[in-house]
């Protein structure tokens, strides 16, 4: 236990070391749906961010109790508590935006991001690094959804969160907001991010 | 950690209950302290998410009935809402439905209904003319259908085949081009979709059509 990482190098490795998306490849189903956009894109990671923070901080609290077969299911439990919080809050006061993104709310439920989290870091360090390390996890999540979504919204529609930016000549490349879009989009970033890792003799 | 996996293999059934009830105590409290958060979460959420839900479904009034809302002269329209129960089998079937007076004349009536989809409810509102003779618009209000297939029974571009339709004709699915007085085009790779929205749309057109008045309607009072 002596050699698990501190707080700062959870928060670090989160964001570009360690990227949920771009270096561990997990949560990919509601990254590739919810990026057509930056405004449903921001709103998924805010979600997200949410859900990781809490089950983090709660399952750090508790995790001198848990019992190893029983640990999963405390993890699902309070996760999907939190999710469904969140999906009511949003259907409370972003109506629009809680039926545009529809069933991905509820799906935080099964993103692998969040249990790996509460498996790799909360339940095993203290409540100080599991809440560092979600931040920075939710903050690689958030750059990697946004970076997506911003290829993809400006392409596709001309536009940067709804706001027209590309000349009005631009033809909208309405494959990008659709999902081959997502999957083109992603595997083009995913080699962008891999060939500079390699450059930098990081490996991967 | 080898002592409970021992624990779990060893002793009479009897023991093993207790003991694993007094080791999934963590469970059980969580369960209820999570609970009891989402309790109140729900009680204080939901007067508001029904509230937003109503707000939509009074927003695509006017236009279900055939209204530009931005060319109404302000308070000319009137919304009324009330139930309508029709027999059926014995029972009784309920409607929500919405009376449209324009200017104190019956404008059109736009009427809730729901039926199973292929992946969950699906919620519709219909718009008809004054004597139900004619669809005058649909609106998808909830539906869980398949993002990119059926989920397009959302887009106006396929809810617009419903407009003008005679309730005195049943709707039926057909696939490709060649729709007909009463063919409603499928959506592509969505047949179950499209069929789910028309049989609601058939039922609701064969439940209202005739029956539908304003004398047979139960108005809440007062509300506008």
């Amino acid at each position: 236990m002596a050699d698990q990482p501190t707080a700062t190098e959870r928060f670090v490795q989160g964001i570009l070391p360690e990227n949920p998306v771009y270096r561990q490849l997990l949560g990919l189903c509601s990254t590739l749906a919810v990026t057509n956009g930056l405004k449903p894109a921001l709103t998924m990671a805010g979600a997200v961010g949410f859900v990781l923070l809490s089950a983090n901080v709660i399952i750090s609290l508790i995790r001198n109790l848990l019992k190893p077969h029983l640990r999963i299911v405390v993890f699902t439990l309070i996760i999907a508590a939190f999710v469904t919080m969140v999906d009511r809050f949003l259907a409370a006061y972003m109506y629009s935006m809680s039926k545009a993104l529809g069933p991905y709310i509820p799906l935080i439920i099964v993103n692998c991001i969040i249990i790996c989290r509460c498996e790799v870091c909360a339940s095993r360090q203290s409540v100080f690094t599991a809440a560092a390390d979600a931040v920075g996890q939710t903050a690689g999540f958030a750059l990697a959804l946004v970076s997506i979504a911003a290829v993809r919204e400006l392409l596709g529609t001309g536009a940067l969160a709804g706001v027209r930016v590309l000349p009005a000549a631009w033809p909208d490349w309405v494959v990008m907001v659709l999902p081959p879009g997502a999957f083109l989009t992603f595997g083009l970033l995913l080699a962008l991010v891999n060939w500079v890792a390699a450059r930098r003799g990081g490996g991967g | 950690m080898e002592t409970v996996l021992d624990d779990n293999r060893s002793g009479p059934s009897g023991q093993r209950i207790g003991g694993n009830l007094a080791r999934a105590w963590l469970v059980l409290v969580l369960a209820l302290v999570l609970g009891a958060a989402l309790a109140a979460v729900q009680v204080h959420l939901s007067p508001i998410i029904a509230a937003n839900k109503r707000n939509e479904t009074l927003r695509q009034i006017p236009a279900l009935v055939g209204l530009e809302p931005a060319t109404l002269k302000p308070g000319s329209l009137e919304i009324r809402s009330g139930v309508f129960e029709v027999p059926a089998n014995g029972t009784a079937r309920f409607y929500r439905v919405f009376m449209v007076r324009l200017e104190g004349r019956l404008a059109g009536w736009v009427v809730k209904t729901a039926g199973q989809g292929y992946a969950d409810r699906i919620e519709v509102l219909i718009g008809f003319d004054p004597g139900v003779t004619a669809i005058t618009g649909l609106f998808i209000l909830e539906q869980k259908e398949t993002p990119g297939l059926g989920a397009k029974i959302a887009l106006p571009s396929w809810r617009r085949q419903f407009v003008g339709k005679k309730t005195a004709t049943r709707l039926t699915v057909v696939k490709g081009r060649s729709a007909g007085a009463g063919g409603i085009d499928a959506v592509s790779g969505a047949t179950i979709s499209s069929r789910s929205v028309v049989r609601i749309v058939n039922r609701t057109v064969h439940d209202l059509a005739g029956r539908l008045t304003p004398e047979a309607v139960r108005f809440a009072g007062g509300e506008s």
